[in-house]
């Protein structure tokens, strides 16, 4: 056990990692990440190298160079540092480099906001990256080596979110793997074309033209569904070494759920402690899920829940989205109207926005949220929770 | 070297789709051929990238990467970090665990020395790649970063770049009723580089590859980041007959416009002096960029006021 912040829980993971090279470049709230990982290459407990680079554009073109070299590459960023690797992060997961990211979530700019929500992450979400969010430190530890194994395994680049300054600077206990286990779960990196392969010279990031673009990214879509489907496998092994389960789609109470609520991140943890202190006679009627891996999306396993939970007693769904896309439904929303469209006897899917720019969200919203989805006091216009009308 | 042994440099095959009487693929024989270790290359975005890695093609036969416009410098850090990296693991690999293990590991062997180099356009150099490019030298990486600088944004078809010559005519700087083409002087980047105190910096021209190729040698001997810019003469967008770029290269330099020099330790060094004077005319009106300059009062004063600099520029250089 180490009491540890979000942050540091991180760090700890990309110790244990030790990979070879890791670009970083400081930003609120992420910085403590690469300060205390600093601290680790100074203590000589790691092989890595750091490159402290003049941008965060440099930082992920560095992982990039890095990883198509033939190495692990490790870095992190939140806000806009995430926004200005945009055009990188394509050019990553374009090459299919497994490179790990870790965010510390904060609202993009403008207004200039150094608080949590989700805008960032959910801003980059067609860029090709396996995207984990985590509830608190103890998963975002948990996550990183749960990321890095199914980014190399289908040759995709991962990243694990955790709610700026909410989980990346508040203290939690921490059980920790061995180095020993870490090592054996991971395992060694053998990277498939190594740019420092001289014997066998390789051409990276050719220019293709409309005769074969579009098979490539097609090759993407395909690993994408093989990170789906590979998911299981590997969160598994995990669960075997810390006795913790992973699942795509967390789900609590869902049994004789009239009415649930879907939220990722820390929210989950404050909804499911909101959950739990209703009055007996609400608390059977409401359930909570929880998204773990948003991308690749899980489509199929999110109906086949809410299938079965409408088979019993389920009728509305609350989504809520700590991200807006201006002009179209929330992120998490839409996803998730998407995922049921194909139901023949669909739920109501309401959506809720909350917590922008580090707005706080308490017990008491989330109560207020399930009630009023019980006594149906809610109707399809956009809720927003916290908001001063 | 004889032409045929050129075009047949191992390194760059010939098939690439440069234009005719591009020199960009000559410098970078002449750079690649000057190595005596294996070599890594990194390209930004440009004329030199998509001519020669049209997908399922290819025309390096040496390990290379494109990421993207203006990061170049930032991926070659990546990639010599991590040999830096791998290397020290396979050393540590081998004393504790023996010859051999490092390669059953990886998949693959590690050469002891790489060099590693970056080609970029003025443009994905001088621009929008100046920030990565000063950062890579700043922070000391060991690597070469040559610039074959066309003077302007040639693969999205000739707009102007900060490396464009005050008076040419550029798709963004066109002359006009209102315009004698570009009115700033191009941006002095070897000052910029050099202010880095890296250990070498050297200006090139493609007339001339044997001083190309030395100063590409002596670069790889050092270790540290060094820069070399080239000028590259652009028949499509300057506008001569392609059969001239090595005798407009010839010429850049005998007018003062392209000053041939290195830059070690901090000492600089003229690599060739002009035996008189010629004026900075005789370079301007082999191109069709600055045609128009010769037909107006105000182009006139224009290629005074490019003399005037080049003087100046001069007289610096000689102090
Ligand atoms: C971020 C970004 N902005 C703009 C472009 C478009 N673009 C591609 S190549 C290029 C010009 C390249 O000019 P230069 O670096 O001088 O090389 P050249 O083509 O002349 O060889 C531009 C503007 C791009 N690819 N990426």
């Amino acid at each position: 056990m180490l009491a540890q912040t979000g942050a540091q829980a991180a760090a700890e993971a990309m110790r244990q990692i030790d990979p070879d090279v890791v670009p970083v470049y400081p930003i609120t709230p992420q910085t403590p990440i690469v300060e205390s990982f600093s601290k680790i290459v100074a203590d000589g407990l790691v092989n890595s190298e750091m490159i402290h680079v003049e941008s965060e554009h440099s930082a992920m073109s560095a992982a990039v160079g890095a990883q198509a070299a033939g190495a692990r590459a490790v870095t992190a960023s939140s806000s806009a540092g995430l926004a200005l690797m945009f055009e990188v992060l394509g050019v990553a997961s374009g090459m299919r480099l497994p490179i790990l990211m870790n965010i510390a979530n904060r609202a993009l700019s403008s207004p200039i906001n150094i608080h949590c929500d989700h805008s960032d992450s959910m801003g980059v979400r067609d860029s090709g990256w396996i995207q984990i969010y985590s509830e608190n430190a103890q998963e975002v530890y948990d996550h990183n080596f749960l990321a890095l194994k199914l980014a190399e395994k289908v040759s995709l680049p991962a990243m694990v979110m955790q709610d700026g300054f909410i989980t990346s600077h508040s203290l939690e206990n921490l059980e920790i793997l061995t180095d020993e286990q870490v090592k054996q779960f991971i395992g060694r990196y053998k990277p498939q074309y190594p740019l420092l392969n001289i014997e066998k010279p390789v051409t990276m990031g050719a220019i293709q033209l409309p005769d074969y673009f579009f098979e490539t990214k097609r090759q993407q879509i395909q690993a994408m569904s093989q990170a789906r489907e590979q998911y299981d496998a590997v969160a598994q092994e995990l669960s075997k070494l810390t006795g913790r389960s992973y699942p795509k789609i967390e789900t609590h109470n869902l049994e004789n759920a009239q009415a649930i609520i879907v939220v990722l991140n820390s929210t989950a943890g404050t909804a499911l402690a909101a959950m739990r202190k209703l009055k007996n006679e609400f608390r059977e009627k409401v359930g909570l899920i929880k998204i773990r891996l948003f991308l690749p999306f899980p489509q199929e396993e999110f109906r086949e829940i809410i299938k079965k939970a409408v088979g019993e007693n389920l009728k509305t769904i609350a989504v809520l989205d700590r991200a807006v896309s201006l002009g179209s439904d929330a992120p998490i929303a839409k996803e998730i109207k998407n995922a049921l469209f194909d139901l023949s006897n669909k739920p109501q899917v309401y959506s809720y926005i909350f917590g922008l720019g580090g707005r706080e969200i308490f017990e008491k919203d989330i109560k207020k949220v399930y009630l009023d989805l019980i006594s149906k006091k809610t109707d399809h216009q956009v809720k927003y929770i916290g908001l001063r009308q | 070297m004889p032409e045929k042994e050129i075009n047949n440099s191992p390194e760059l095959t010939p098939g690439h789709r440069t234009c005719a009487g591009c020199p960009a693929p000559v410098i970078v024989r002449a750079v690649l051929e000057s190595s005596d270790d294996p070599v890594v290359v990194a390209a930004a975005t440009g004329c030199l990238e998509v001519t020669t890695t049209i997908y399922p093609q290819t025309s390096w036969n040496v390990p290379f990467i494109h990421s993207a416009f203006e990061n170049a410098a930032a991926t070659i850090a990546g990639v010599e970090t991590a040999f830096q990296v791998l290397k020290n693991k396979k050393e540590k690999i081998k004393l504790e665990q023996g010859e051999g293990v490092f390669e059953k590991q990886f998949g693959f062997d590690l050469a002891n020395k790489i060099n590693f180099i970056v080609f970029g356009g003025d443009g994905g150099t001088y621009d929008i790649g100046l920030q990565s490019l000063s950062g890579a030298l700043e922070r000391g990486h060991n690597f070469l970063y040559v610039c074959y600088d066309n003077q302007g944004y040639m693969n999205t078809g000739g707009q102007r770049s900060s490396a464009s010559p005050k008076g040419a005519d550029t798709s963004t700087t066109p002359p006009g009723k209102f315009s004698t083409g570009k009115t700033q002087f191009r941006k002095n980047l070897m000052e910029i580089v050099a202010a880095h105190d890296i250990p070498y910096a050297a200006q090139a021209s493609p007339h001339n590859l044997a001083d190309l190729r030395s100063k590409a040698k002596k670069a790889f001997s050092i270790r540290g980041p060094k820069f070399i810019n080239v000028l590259s003469p652009c028949p499509t967008v300057w506008k001569f007959p392609p059969g001239q770029s090595s005798e407009i290269a010839k010429l850049a330099v005998q007018t003062r416009f392209w000053p041939i020099y290195e830059i070690e330790n901090h000492r600089l060094k003229l690599n060739w002096e002009p035996p008189e004077f010629t004026p900075v005319e005789e370079f301007l009106k082999t191109q069709k960029r600055f045609s128009h300059l010769f037909k107006t009062d105000q182009g006139k004063k224009e290629i005074q006021k490019i003399q005037q600099k080049i003087d100046l520029e001069w007289e610096k250089l000689k102090q």
